[in-house]
Order: C-alpha cells, then sequence, then structure tokens
C-alpha cells in the first residue's frame, strides 16, 4: 500500500511537472500582464514602465512578412499617432524567428520602419520569450492594457482586412474609448485569420 | 507540323481537364454543409492560402495523403484574399496541378465561423480539421512530414 501511494505520487509529480512547464497559459481579460524590456529599430530599449503617465497600452504582434499584418500596417500606425497624445502607447512586437522567416530579421525591421515611418516603438521580442506569455498566436494580434497593464482586449484590430474604408466595426478603438469612458469593452475578445508565429519546435 | 499541332491541342485539352473548378463560399456554415456534408465521409480539411508560406510548404503532403490514404478525403480550404482568386489562387492550384479538392472561402465574420470549426482557434493558419461521424478535431499545428501528417490522421480516425 506504501508503494502504491508512493509510486501514484510519484505519477502526479510527473504529470505536473510534464504539463505545466513550457507553455504558459494565454491570457485572459483581467490577467495582469507582464511588462518587458525590448530592443526597437532606434536601437534603444523600450517597456511599459519607460511611460509613467500612461493611460493604457496598445500591444501589437504583428511582422515585416506576413501579408494579413503588412494590411494592417498603416492603420497601426495612424493608431499609434492618434492615441498617443490621448495618452495610449502603441508598442508593436515582432516574435517571429528570423532563421525562420529572415524577412522579419531586426534588420530587415529598421529598413521597413524607415520606408513606412512607423510612429511608434517597433520591438523585437529576441529569443521569443515574450510573446508566449501573451499567448499571441498569429500576426497580428492586438492586446488592450490599462494603465496597471490588465488586460482589456484582446484579438482582430477591426473586421475588414482587405480594405480600411470598409470597416464597419472598430474593435480596437471601440475598446480604448470604452476604457476611456470606465467602461467595459464590448466585445472584449474578437477572432481573425493571421499567420501562425514563426517558432523553433 | 500538322502532328505538333495535334499535340499542342492535345495537351491544352488535357490541361483544361486537370485545372480543377473552385468554389467560392461566403459562409463557412454552407461550406461545412455543402462540401464537408457527407456523414459516411471522413474529411481532412486543411485551412491555408497561397500567402502563408508554411501552409504552401504542407501542402504535398495534403497531396499525397488524399491520393494514398483511401479512409479519407482531403479538402483545402483557402483563405486566399477575395480579390486574389483569379490572380493568385487559379494560378496556383493550376500550376501545381493539386487533385484535393479546393474551395475559397471568403466569410469575414470570423468571431461567428473560426468557433465553428474549433471553440479555441485564435485564427491562425495553417490549421487542421478532421471531421469523422460529425465529430470535430482539430489542430493548429505545421506537418513537417507526410508521415508526421498520415500517422496524426490515422490515429485519429482509427
Amino acid at each position: 500500500m506504501k508503494k502504491l501511494s508512493v509510486f501514484l505520487l510519484f505519477v502526479t509529480v510527473f504529470l505536473a511537472t510534464a504539463f505545466s512547464s513550457d507553455v504558459p497559459t494565454p491570457y485572459k481579460i483581467g490577467d495582469k500582464a507582464t511588462d518587458f524590456k525590448l530592443k526597437s529599430v532606434d536601437g534603444k530599449m523600450y517597456g511599459m514602465a519607460d511611460y509613467k503617465d500612461a493611460k493604457g497600452f496598445i500591444v501589437v504582434f504583428t511582422c515585416n512578412h506576413c501579408p494579413f499584418a503588412k494590411k494592417y500596417e498603416d492603420r497601426i500606425n495612424a493608431l499609434a499617432k492618434k492615441y498617443k497624445p490621448q495618452g495610449y502607447v502603441l508598442l508593436a512586437i515582432n516574435p517571429n524567428d528570423p532563421a525562420l522567416e529572415p524577412d522579419d530579421s531586426f534588420e530587415s525591421m529598421k529598413v521597413r520602419a524607415k520606408e513606412k515611418g512607423f510612429a511608434f516603438p517597433y520591438l523585437f521580442d529576441d529569443g521569443q520569450k515574450i510573446y508566449p506569455q501573451y499567448g499571441a498566436t498569429k500576426t497580428p494580434h492586438a492586446f488592450l492594457l490599462d494603465k496597471n497593464r490588465v488586460v482589456k482586449y484582446i484579438g482582430a484590430i477591426d473586421d475588414n482586412v482587405d480594405s480600411a474604408s470598409d470597416v464597419k466595426e472598430k474593435y480596437l478603438e471601440n475598446a480604448i474609448a470604452a476604457l476611456e469612458s470606465g467602461k467595459t469593452p464590448s466585445p472584449e475578445t474578437t477572432k481573425a485569420i493571421g499567420c501562425s508565429i514563426k517558432a523553433k519546435k | 507540323m500538322k502532328y505538333l499541332f495535334y499535340i499542342l491541342f492535345l495537351l491544352s485539352f488535357s490541361n483544361a481537364i486537370v485545372a480543377q473548378k473552385v468554389a467560392v463560399f461566403d459562409n463557412y456554415a454552407t461550406l461545412e454543409k455543402t462540401v464537408l456534408g457527407d456523414e459516411k465521409t471522413i474529411y481532412v480539411v486543411n485551412f491555408w492560402a497561397t500567402w502563408c508560406a508554411p501552409c504552401v510548404k504542407e501542402l504535398p503532403h495534403f497531396e499525397q495523403l488524399n491520393s494514398e490514404n483511401k479512409d479519407i478525403k482531403v479538402v483545402l480550404v483557402s483563405l486566399d484574399f477575395k480579390n486574389q482568386f483569379e490572380s493568385k489562387l487559379l494560378p496556383f492550384v493550376k500550376k501545381k496541378l493539386i487533385k484535393s479538392e479546393v474551395v475559397l472561402l471568403t466569410d469575414k465574420d470570423y468571431n461567428t465561423w473560426l468557433p465553428i470549426v474549433d471553440k479555441d482557434w485564435s485564427g491562425s493558419i495553417p490549421a487542421t480539421l478532421i471531421i469523422k461521424n460529425g465529430k470535430k478535431f482539430f489542430v493548429e499545428k505545421i506537418f513537417s512530414d507526410y508521415k508526421e501528417l498520415n500517422d496524426y490522421v490515422n490515429k485519429i480516425i482509427n
């Protein structure tokens, strides 16, 4: 009997460690998101702690190569310009491993940022430590956080990837408006197609 | 010279036979009912797009699966942009001589249709769905070779 219980304990511990180790649980609405310190295309390091007066943060996982992400580049840039004066800081993070997707190298990020005149820090998730904690799975993938880094919205930027002028619902902007007026965003999460994040197995 | 024309004529004709027609759906529920609705068939459904490099890379494994695994039917659901149907998708299907059934899905109401495929699907592609007896088995992953895909499918359907 004692042997059996020792065995069961062993099995339990084994199972617990086997399934809890590598993959963090993706953030849900209400979770507190981790801060980071990542290098931007200007060579400086950025994190949310740098913005003491921010009312909130728009964290967008995006990249150079993905056609879906490309279609949103100008819209992301416009969001950054529009909301910075209002106290909402947009931080874009490229989560891809450049070994698997050369277009997403740090050098290519610099080129892209210059070409498009990015008005936001375009950060490189070196070592791919940050995106798994957020539970980002694709590009683009947006997270809206309040000033205490509590997750308020997860999902798409709007409801029409093909054409900005045909958008009916601006999910992310609506969520910011809700946050601004102390309401709960509706919807709090949305779904959209995107390119899977390229990570080594 | 006469023969050459004859051969060219035959070639162009055979080409026309090989290039399959691609049906277009603007609603996933309709697609599921129309293309994936036969209860006696086991479907292996791959969500892909010509612009998705890892998807294109794993397509040959699905083509091989379709021709070699007689228990299943492969359906390739393209999520290409609607305005690239004729400029990108059709030429791709023709050039690669794709034999598995290809359909284009242009349903933009992701919040409705992605959860019908799988409640946890974030929308990242490639992704693969197996339907057996109306039951769904979904996985968001890249199959790096044919064996990996075939083993996975066999494990689920048997």
